[in-house]
This record gives structure tokens, C-alpha cells and sequence, in this order.
């Protein structure tokens, strides 16, 4: 892996390790080529294949199949005192549209991912920017800082934002108050848009090092040449940027991008931790719904069109970034 | 980008402070974990924060450590992880030596596969696992969970591997299989020292992922006494905007989850990186 990935690029100190290991397996993906040795037994590669293929069969196979089969029942009153349950067909999935609070978890999930995945990658690219203008000690402190939030634990950051949040004695409100704004005793977590703004700078939080890590990487691939170059002919620092850096780095953002919203919408520790803090009312999302649904109220079959549903639109949105594997290998 | 630099000094001068508030505010909420669970409670409830934790010290840590529900977690924890990290890496390896040294039919539908797998959310299969392990009487069990994680680990680490493995040639082994090695001899005595820093990074990998996960926890071990340390931290801040609680200890606690995984996660940057192999080959 490392090999073949390093030579194109540039020695980064810092940045080289997991970090690097991580992004690019994930941005600068290996060949899927076949290799060219098979003189040993036909069946050695299936018998290695084979505990791997096991374990993914009992423990994702198997409940694919089941949520499959039970999305389609119905599990009423009566399912709940032992009657089998009823075939229905499709109906559980016509009402994640048609039931107004099924489609209110949908919709307000759509726009918290897309919301989040937007923030998200307009302030690591900005970031990913400025690590390459700003000179080495402050970048080498920025680099740092991100690391170690990248590094946090997600529950271990979410109980330290609801320490920062806190409506009796949390740093934030005391700081907009001591700055001119009346947040004393302000209830962020009291309502579900507050409660969704919280989330949100979580959210933000924890990703912006990896998308700002992942782009400073393809920038770092851009060459001083080009921009030299293209400075002489007297281009602007903005029309640089979108004309040259852009469409380089174009392939970085693609990737980062899905991955952002495949993340963004399963969303679920940060949501379920802050529910935990304090519950407004309507604060779920698709994930603490499904729970709620299925481990709260035993509604199988409902829980499982939504998981259904979750699983199409991430396998949906990961074809892109799929097929972008594979073909860029080719 | 590099232009900037012979552009005149103020313009740097303000990106560079840009850049050091970005880095403040990234950082603070790590610091800030770390100052409040120094401080005692009579500190902390006072109206005005103290920022710097002046006259702090470990007492939330002592505590902590004395109540005894977290080392219960952690045992739990390190059970589970353990598991999860050597079978997955070892399933992870057989899968990753068929596909980078066999040529087989459904070769690249199984990688394929595997992509598509690691990229489906835990969110969108939990409730089906969750009925699968009460089903099997699993609930509330190490060997359920593990079986979970193991699965979740798997694809992403054959993924990993496969390139670990790719880089070792095989005429590496070959040859000294021809210098009097037996086959087993010059895997175990070749291939796998040079695999050893991409099995370290694949380990780390899914340590990192089995000690943070938090999702699949919550839905297979609903017990008190089968808490892994995410969801032992979760209960501390259960209705903490309803009662009084006493935030120095929670920080505390919060502080001894995190600190084993950022140190870890710092300590193996930059040291898995290696040019073993390509040195190898060119003699």
C-alpha cells in the first residue's frame, strides 16, 4: 500500500502515519487488479476467503435478510401478544412518505446531512487552505490541534460539548453573556433545534480534521510550477484557486464529499448522547428512530423499511464512490 | 498557494492568526476536558469558570478509579476489543493473501463486496441484530458483541491488508523457497516480518474502532453489568441538564476514555509508515 501511494506524493512529516494510511486507502485506492501467480490448489483461495465470508454472512448477511423479509409484516397490537405477523407487502415503506412523523424523522435527517456534510467541507477545505499558506510552526500547531480532536473519542467529545453547553454553568453561556448577549441559563438542549445546532458543531468538530487532513494531501500534489506560472500571467489569487486548485483537487473532494454525507446521515451516537443530556420532544433522527422503534416499542417491522431505506440510499450514494475506486484504478 | 508567500507580509500575518484561532478552538474542548476534571466541584459550580485549573488536582481521578463500575467497564471493554481485534485481523489476513495471491473466479465480485459492506451504517442493520442475538440468547453477551465488531472490522481491514500484502512479492518468498527455505520457512521467516507494519496498522485500526463503538453497544448490551467504557461514560451524563452533577468527576471520567486512544492514535502516526519492501527488491 504504502509503496504505491507514496511515490506520487510528496514527503509530509506530520501528516504521514495513520492519518495518511487512512485517507489513502480511502482516496488513493490500489489496483483491484488480479495478480498473475495460480499454480497452487484451485480451492486454497476459497478456504482462505472462507472465515471472513462466515462472519460477515452470520452477522450482516443473515439480519439483511431478515429486515428484508420482516419489512414487509406488520407487527400490530396483536403481533405483541403472539399472533404471527401479517404480510402487508410494501405498505411500511409507502408510509415513511405518507405517515407525517416518519416523514418528519426523514426529512429533517436529509437536511441535518446536508447541512453538516456542506459546513463540513467548506471549512475543511478552508482549513486544508490554510495549512498550505500559513508557515511551518503554525501549521505544525493547527496540525496538532486537529489530530487531537480527530483522535477524541465520539463519546467522550459529546460529553465534553455537553459540559461546554450546559445551561447552568457551561463555558458558552458564560462567555456570550460576559460578551454582551443575555445567554444566562440559556437551554440549548431544550429545544430540537437547538439540540440539532449542538449536533451540528459536534459534528463538524470531529470531521473537519479528516476533510482538512485528505485535501491538504491533494494539495500538497499541486505543483508550485503551475502556479508559478500562471501568477506571471498575472492571474488572480481567486481565479487561481477555482481554475487550477479546484479542478486538481476535484477527485479528493468527490470522495471526502460522499463520505461526508454516507456519515452524516446515519448520524446517531451525538444525537442519541445529547437526547440522553435532556429529550426535547421530535429530536429524532433516522438512527435513534429506528431504535426507538425497534428496541423501544417493538416495531419490527416499521424499523426494519426504515433500515431498508437508510441501507438503499448509502448503497445508492456509494456506488459513486465505488465505481470512483475501481475506475481509478483502471 | 506558495505565491502568497512573495505577496506582501500582513496579508500572511492574518492568516497565520486565522490559523492559530482555529487551532484554539479545536483544541479547547480537549483542553477544557482536561482543566475542569482537575478542578473540584466547589470550582465548577461557581457562576464564574476558571480557566486554568489553579489549585486542581486528581481527587475526580482517585474517585473515579475507587468506584469500581469502571473497571468493571474496562474489563469488559478489553474483553470485547480483544477479541474483535484478533480474529478480525486474522480473517482479515487469510482474505487478504486469496485475493492479492490467487487469481479465482468472483475475485473481484468479492471485492466488490466488500466495499459496498463497509460502507453500510450500523444504524441500518442494529435492529435486526439485535433481535438475532435475543433470538440466540446472545444479548448481554462478550461473544455477541464480538461477533458484531468482528464483522464490522473485517471488510475495511481486508481492504487495508490486500495492500500490505500486494507490497511483499511474491518472488520475494519464492526466491528463498529456491535458497532452501520450505514454504511455510520462508512465509513465516520472509513474508510475514514484512507484513508485520501493516498488520501493527490494521490492528490499531480496529482496536481504535471496537473501543470507541458505541451504536451496536447499546442495542446488544442493555445490562448494568455488561457496560463497555462508552456506555459507562453515557450514564453519567443521562439527564444531566435535569439533576445537579458533579462535572469534575464526569470530565475525569470522560478523560481516562479518551486518553488511551489519543495517545495511541498519536504514538503510531508516522511510525507506520516503512520503505521495507522497496529496498527489498531492488538488490
Amino acid at each position: 500500500m504504502m509503496t504505491e501511494t507514496t511515490t506520487n506524493r510528496p514527503d509530509t512529516p506530520q501528516d504521514s502515519g495513520l492519518v495518511d494510511m487512512v485517507t489513502q486507502d480511502i482516496l488513493y485506492p490500489l489496483e483491484v487488479q488480479a495478480p498473475k501467480r495460480r499454480r497452487r490448489n484451485p480451492r486454497a483461495p476459497y478456504i482462505l476467503l472462507l472465515p471472513a465470508v462466515i462472519m460477515l454472512l452470520i452477522a450482516i448477511g443473515y439480519p439483511l435478510v431478515w429486515q428484508i423479509y420482516t419489512s414487509m409484516m406488520r407487527y400490530g397490537l396483536a403481533q405483541q401478544f403472539g399472533a404471527p405477523p401479517e404480510f402487508v407487502g410494501l405498505s411500511n415503506y409507502l408510509s415513511i412518505f405518507t405517515n407525517p412523523s416518519t416523514w418528519g424523522v426523514v426529512a429533517r435527517s436529509l437536511i441535518f446531512c446536508a447541512v453538516n456534510a456542506i459546513l463540513t467541507m467548506i471549512i475543511g477545505t478552508a482549513v486544508a487552505v490554510l495549512m498550505n499558506v500559513v508557515n511551518k510552526g503554525v501549521k505544525l500547531t493547527l496540525q496538532i490541534s486537529l489530530l487531537l480532536a480527530w483522535a477524541m473519542p465520539v463519546v467522550a467529545a459529546v460529553t465534553v460539548w455537553i459540559w461546554l453547553f450546559d445551561w447552568r454553568r457551561g463555558v458558552i453561556n458564560h462567555t456570550l453573556t460576559a460578551m454582551g448577549f443575555n445567554f444566562t441559563s440559556f437551554n440549548w438542549l431544550g429545544t430540537s433545534l437547538g439540540l440539532y445546532f449542538v449536533a451540528t458543531l459536534i459534528v463538524v468538530w470531529m470531521s473537519v480534521p479528516f476533510v482538512a487532513f485528505s485535501i491538504y494531501a491533494g494539495l500538497t500534489q499541486v505543483s508550485p510550477e503551475i502556479m508559478e506560472a500562471a501568477s506571471l500571467d498575472g492571474a488572480s489569487a481567486s481565479r487561481k484557486f477555482t481554475t487550477i486548485i479546484v479542478p486538481m483537487i476535484r477527485p479528493v473532494l468527490m470522495i471526502v464529499g460522499l463520505l461526508q454525507i454516507i456519515w452524516d446521515l446515519r448520524v446517531f451516537t451525538q444525537i442519541r448522547m445529547l437526547q440522553d443530556a435532556q429529550m426535547p420532544l421530535n429530536s429524532d433522527l433516522l438512527g435513534t428512530y429506528i431504535y426507538r422503534l425497534g428496541v423501544g416499542s417493538g416495531d419490527f417491522a416499521m424499523a426494519s423499511a426504515l433500515s431498508i431505506f437508510v441501507l438503499l440510499i448509502t448503497i445508492v450514494i456509494s456506488i459513486a464512490y465505488v465505481m470512483r475506486l475501481v475506475k481509478e484504478d483502471s | 498557494m506558495i505565491t502568497i508567500r512573495q505577496h506582501f507580509k500582513p496579508l500572511r500575518l492574518v492568516l497565520s492568526l486565522v490559523a492559530i484561532v482555529i487551532a484554539l478552538i479545536w483544541v479547547f474542548p480537549v483542553y477544557w476536558m482536561l482543566s475542569s476534571s482537575l478542578l473540584p466541584n466547589v470550582v465548577l459550580s461557581s457562576t464564574t469558570p476558571r480557566f486554568f485549573p489553579w489549585g486542581g488536582s486528581f481527587a475526580n481521578y482517585a474517585s473515579v478509579l475507587s468506584g469500581g463500575t469502571f473497571l468493571r467497564a474496562l474489563t469488559i471493554s478489553l474483553q470485547v476489543t480483544l477479541i474483535a481485534v484478533f480474529f478480525a485481523i486474522l480473517f482479515a489476513f487469510l482474505a487478504a493473501l486469496a485475493i492479492s495471491r490467487f487469481k479465482f473466479r468472483g475475485r473481484k465480485s468479492f471485492v466488490l463486496a466488500i466495499l459496498f459492506i463497509q460502507m453500510l451504517p450500523a444504524e441500518g442493520l442494529f435492529i435486526a441484530q439485535y433481535k438475532m442475538m435475543s433470538t440466540t440468547g446472545l444479548l448481554n453477551s462478550v461473544l455477541g458483541v464480538s461477533i458484531l465488531y468482528i464483522a464490522a472490522v473485517v471488510p475495511f481491514t481486508i481492504w487495508m491488508l490486500r495492500g500490505f500484502v500486494a507490497g511483499v512479492p511474491a518472488d520475494l518468498e519464492e526466491s528463498a523457497q529456491v535458497d532452501g527455505c520450505s514454504s511455510a520457512g520462508a512465509f513465516f521467516r520472509i513474508t510475514l516480518p514484512l507484513l508485520a507494519p501493516g498488520l501493527v496498522a490494521s490492528g490499531v485500526y480496529a482496536f481504535l474502532q471496537a473501543w470507541n463503538e458505541f451504536t451496536i453497544a447499546l442495542v446488544i448490551l442493555p445490562a448494568e453489568q455488561m457496560r463497555t467504557l462508552p456506555l459507562w461514560l453515557r450514564t453519567f451524563i443521562q439527564a444531566s441538564q435535569a439533576r445537579e452533577i458533579d462535572w469534575g468527576q464526569v470530565m475525569a471520567s470522560s478523560t481516562l476514555v479518551a486518553i488511551p486512544v489519543i495517545i495511541f492514535f498519536l504514538l503510531v502516526q508516522g511510525r507506520l509508515t516503512s520503505g521495507l519492501v522497496a529496498g527489498a527488491v531492488k538488490g
